[in-house]
């Protein structure tokens, strides 16, 4: 562990220095900032690969019948879409989000660990090179479903190995970035940024952080062992030498359940970041938000077994996990009323991050509401496995996430890069994702309930009408993407016209917006003095 | 927790923390695995153990006298694994059986390779919830089963239902799966793969 960085004073011209020259500058690289936008780039890249495995399986969803690929290499774009998007786009895009976030946010330096925050990241282009170059290989890529479900999983060809190699290292990155986000947020605060003066950003990172920690490590151990079930002769999930498939679910769900809230919970303190601004109001309860928060996390433990009711449950175990998961709806109904009443008489205004922000909370509370559903055991008899569940993760996972990922963009790129986006484009690139997104999922719900199958690249005709709307919707979502590479892209390296203010919102607050714009190489050398009013959204009496 | 922290934590400190995190990622890996038999001790404690495809001897079917005359319908599924060349199915695929009375079925198997094989058989009952109250007395799975190039043979099932099956249990179904069985390693082999 390198102590030039962690520590002041053993380099004289550490103040001085800005970032080395060429391409050195990103592979050796031990500052958050770059770090952060390394994640954020690699993040926006998967998202195109993943979108685009999407869009081949909406073009084979398009009709009915067999038209664009193979039955098999649609089962291998189902499984490589949903595990890029998860572990290459959303996931990533958060630890860049934290990487640059949180050090500002807390009056850091840096981050607490900057020599293993270089591993971290780049552990992912060699971890997604493995996974991706499974689709190249003799076997094929995985094509069992993200799930791995054995005993299909255990049945394809010998670029498995790769995959499970793949998810060690990915693991091995979130963990990584995990604890130091939480050495960051514990350890390297300002005097006086006690933990319920710090932004509601930091919190429910520091909350998914520790449950990276926990989760992730489960997750090795479940793909550890369909590899010894696989190459070395072990039977955990294998019934014929006495081993039981559905431990792997039971296993993997426990990794799986906390890993849904890993993608959200950030997102919540996004929005928690931005609506206050736009609406010109603090924070409505924020320290509910916190408690909510960590509830949300809590039950995410106890609530696993709800992805396999049809798996054969006592009556018993099916009423308790029914229940806990339902429970999850009151801290998650806290946070969406706090957003409201924290909207309500304030003087708003709609810029592009508040327009996300905005239907983040609307859309993905569509979601809450169809995983209510899909909670109860005798209904989820009917929608396990169809589109209805399809529907259900990707108004969370899009509506929800992705939508929180680029309402931060929209906030924090004046910040990152000094040059404002245009606004004209960045309501455009709303207005267009937020129609395209629900002529792509919402008739995902109806094909459910009727009875159409997820992960099945044919289908029955009368399911033929939603399914080339949605592929309608799902390819023009796909282009409209195209507008937020292009505005991020100026904005990264467009010329700079104007000197915006340090405070580049007028409503923001936070110690981000106490420094420059563009926020420089080294920010918090000396740990900041500041009021209350300047950091807490809420209105905590400290 | 202090309430307000310093800037920079003496090392020592930042150090405990590093390795008190990274000490519960790596338990937490042991975690996954120690599941494993925690899922087992969890049914055992709290008695929702529902699979039982154990042997039942004959005089241990005693069973509460009841007057009411109850019947359901058995359903016999058969399937053999990948690895194994056997034709395998059962003489009859349904089945109305008194409850509380001893019935008999017979599966029949055939190896159609030009080897010697030697097979087990998995059963398992569906709805998992009534295999508790499924009593086999006489099972073709208890033991290995070694068929010669080109043999048939008759394997029989005898069983029996307890009358405390949950009154809305009408049907059940045993499935066996027959699986090849490896003399050299003493296992059940796997199935080829693809």
């Amino acid at each position: 562990m390198s102590t030039a960085e962690t520590t002041h004073h053993d380099q004289d011209d550490h103040h001085d220095h800005g970032p080395a020259k060429g391409l050195s500058r990103w592979v050796f690289t031990t500052n958050h900032k770059d770090i952060g936008t390394l994640y954020l780039l690699f993040s926006l890249a998967m998202f195109f690969v993943g979108g685009a495995m999407a869009l081949v399986i909406r073009a084979e969803l398009f009709q009915p019948g067999l038209q664009v690929v193979e039955p098999d290499f649609f089962n291998q774009m189902t499984t490589m879409h949903a595990l890029v998007m998860i572990f290459g786009a959303v996931m990533p895009a958060f630890v860049g989000l934290a990487n640059w976030l949180v050090p500002m946010m807390v009056g850091a330096p840096d981050m607490a660990l900057p020599r293993m925050n270089n591993w971290s990241f780049w552990i992912l282009p060699f971890a997604f090179a493995m996974l991706l170059s499974t689709l190249f290989m003799e076997s094929g890529g995985p094509a069992a479903g993200w799930t791995l479900y054995p005993p299909l999983s255990l049945q394809g060809g010998d670029s498995f190995a790769f995959v499970i190699f793949a998810i060690h290292l990915m693991g091995l990155s979130s963990i990584m970035g995990a604890i130091n986000i939480v050495a960051t947020i514990l350890n390297m605060r300002a005097p006086k940024m006690n933990l319920l003066r710090m932004p509601l950003f930091v919190w429910t990172w520091l909350i998914t952080a520790f449950l990276l920690i926990m989760v992730m490590p489960v997750l090795a151990g479940a793909v550890t062992m369909l590899l010894t079930d696989r190459y070395f002769g072990t039977s955990f999930f294998n019934a014929a030498g006495g081993g039981d498939p559905v431990m792997f679910q039971h296993i993997f769900w426990f990794f799986g359940h906390p890993e849904v809230y890993i993608m959200i919970l950030p997102a919540f303190g996004i929005v928690s970041e931005i609506i206050p601004t736009f609406a010109r109001k603090p924070l409505f309860g924020y320290v509910s938000m916190v408690y909510a928060t960590a509830s949300i996390a809590f039950l995410s433990f106890i609530v696993w077994a709800h992805h396999m009711f049809t798996t054969g449950m006592p009556l018993g175990g099916e009423l308790f996990f029914m229940y806990a998961t339902m429970v999850i709806a009151v801290p998650t109904g806290v946070k969406v009323f706090n957003w409201v009443a924290t909207m309500w008489k304030g003087s708003m205004t709609f810029e592009t991050p508040m327009l996300f922000a905005v239907g983040f909370v609307i859309l993905f509370t569509i979601g809450g509401f169809s995983g209510l559903m899909l909670a109860i055991v005798p209904a989820d008899f009917q929608y396990h496995d169809t589109y209805f569940v399809v529907a259900h993760f990707h108004y969370v996972l899009v509506t929800g996430a992705v939508f929180s990922i680029m309402a931060a963009a929209y906030y924090w790129l004046p910040k990152w890069t000094g040059n404002m986006y245009s606004e004209t484009l960045g309501k455009w690139h709303f207005w267009l994702s937020v129609v395209t997104v629900n002529l792509l999922f919402f008739p995902q719900h109806f094909l459910g309930l009727a009875g159409m199958p997820r992960r099945i690249p044919d289908y029955s005709v009368q399911f033929a009408e939603f399914n080339m709307w949605s592929s309608i919707g799902g390819f023009a979502f796909g282009l409209t993407q195209l507008i937020f590479l292009y505005i991020v892209l100026k904005a990264s390296f467009g010329k700079r016209t104007e000197q915006l203010p340090d405070r580049v919102w007028e409503g923001a607050k936070g110690l981000e917006w106490t420094v420059a714009t563009p926020a420089p190489y080294h920010t918090f050398d000396e740990a900041p003095d500041f009021r209350d009013e300047d950091v807490a959204h809420g209105d905590v009496a400290h | 927790m202090s309430e307000t922290s310093d800037q920079k934590k003496t090392r020592p400190q930042g150090r405990r923390l590093l390795l008190t995190l990274a000490g519960v990622a790596l338990g937490m890996f042991g975690f996954g695995f120690a599941l494993v038999p925690l899922y087992d001790i969890f049914c055992e404690v709290t008695g929702i153990r529902l699979i039982d495809n154990g042997r039942v001897s004959a005089s241990e079917v005693q069973f509460e006298p009841t007057d009411e005359e109850r019947w359901v319908t058995v359903h016999f599924d058969a399937a053999v694994d990948r690895g194994l060349p056997w034709e395998f199915g059962p003489s009859e695929k349904f089945m109305k059986v008194k409850v509380g009375e001893v019935s008999e079925t017979l599966y029949l198997a055939q190896n159609q390779s030009s080897e010697a094989v030697i097979g087990h058989a998995v059963p398992s009952v569906a709805p998992a919830q009534a295999s508790i109250y499924f009593a086999k007395t006489e099972c073709f799975c208890f033991t290995q089963q070694r068929l010669e190039a080109g043999e048939s043979q008759e394997m029989p099932v005898r069983f029996v239902i307890d009358p405390a099956l949950p009154k809305n249990t009408k049907v059940l179904t045993l499935s066996y799966r027959f699986y090849k069985y490896d003399e050299e390693s003493g296992t059940l082999a796997k199935a080829d793969r693809s």
